[in-house]
């Protein structure tokens, strides 16, 4: 048995793992599938629940931290990202 | 001084200010794409950055796009009629390259509200299976490093530029963007131009349409890939309306207007 890991990483409308999925990336440590920027229109799942539905695990969270001051209300990189991961035996 | 029919309109200003982005199809005749793909080629002369545009690869195709009236409009409206050259750079994906370039932003050091344009020229075709350059409207007023973007992949909302030869598109120099695999045995070539305004953004386009409906309309845009945080980036917009307005009680219902009630005056009680 040989476990390789895949991750999802799905980026959700607000903290709430129910709100819709707003940007999405995969990683395939199979070395089965490539992913790439821009390879696909949809979201593979609505949301993050719905992905657990599916069977991928949920492995980070994304921290929530008071803004430094003066910072509050800038806009940078999404924040709520949600780090989920499935294990697939490629054999020996 | 450009015609003012190649001016922007404000209502296109208002969809550059939303998105950071505007797309002009077939703008540049067919000879002309044939001469500067040629260029590009060939290679294209590296001026000094700093240096006015204006005038630059005289007598040369490259020369004759960035002189082109409708162009020539576009630069007026958004940066003055005599920017700076930043830089340049002919963006070649060979055939068969299956990987997507990374998502980023180019060199944004710059956190002043002034902004700088990059006119995106595609001088041949570019069907989906060629790329071309993805972009992802309303990413330009995020605080981000070049490359620090570069886990994301996919987001809603994110536009490929499939286009037909002579397109241009001009952006805000923040949006983020990414070249596209190319699937085709064909070499795919766009080139990009960077330029600095040398005058205050202030009202350089054909106001004529100041107070249109459609204004508005255009500024209170909601990107799907935004989720909660819809609201910042209207605000985003509305600073960057006053500046380029010069209408510093501009507001789209009822946003930075709260803030400039200051509760600071004595109530009187009886």
């Amino acid at each position: 048995m040989a476990l390789r890991q895949k991750l999802l990483v799905l980026y959700a409308h607000s903290p709430d793992l129910n709100s819709a999925t707003v940007a999405w990336s995969m990683y395939d440590g199979t070395g089965k599938e490539k992913h790439t920027t821009g390879d696909s229109e949809e979201p593979p799942y609505p949301s993050v629940v719905a992905a657990m539905l599916d069977g991928w695990r949920v492995i980070q969270f994304p921290q929530q931290h008071p803004a430094f001051p003066g910072m509050e209300y800038n806009t940078a990189y999404l924040k709520y990202e949600y780090i989920l991961e499935q294990l697939e035996d490629v054999g020996a | 001084m450009p015609n003012k029919e190649d001016l922007l309109t404000t209502t296109q200003m208002a969809k550059f200010v939303a998105d950071g982005l505007l797309r002009f199809d077939n703008v540049v005749p067919d000879e002309l794409n044939r001469a500067a793909l040629a260029q590009m080629e060939a290679g294209i002369e590296r001026p000094r950055g700093g240096d006015p545009v204006q005038g630059m690869w005289q007598g040369t195709a490259i020369g004759d796009v960035v002189q082109l009236p409708q162009i020539q409009g576009i630069m007026a409206s958004l940066v003055g009629t005599d920017p700076l050259y930043d830089h340049h750079a002919v963006h070649i994906v060979q055939p068969n390259r299956e990987e997507g370039q990374i998502w980023h932003a180019d060199a944004i050091i710059d956190l002043r509200t002034p902004f700088d344009i990059q006119f995106f020229y595609f001088p041949h075709d570019t069907p989906r299976e060629m790329g071309g350059t993805m972009v992802l409207p309303g990413s330009h007023f995020r605080r981000i490093s070049e490359s620090d973007i570069a886990r994301y992949q996919n987001f809603l909302g994110q536009q490929p530029m499939v286009c037909e030869a002579g397109t241009v598109m001009v952006a805000h120099h923040g949006i983020w963007h990414c070249a596209q695999p190319n699937l085709t045995d064909r070499t795919r070539y766009m080139f990009k131009l960077r330029l600095n305004p040398t005058v205050r953004q202030l009202r350089l386009w054909n106001t004529d349409d100041i107070d249109a409906p459609e204004v508005s309309s255009e500024l209170n845009a909601n990107h799907r890939w935004y989720g909660n945080e819809a609201r910042l980036e209207i605000v985003n917009r509305i600073k960057l309306w006053r500046h380029l307005t010069g209408d510093e009680k501009y507001d789209l219902g009822y946003w930075l207007s709260r803030l400039e009630n200051e509760p600071t005056a004595a109530a009187l009680v009886a």
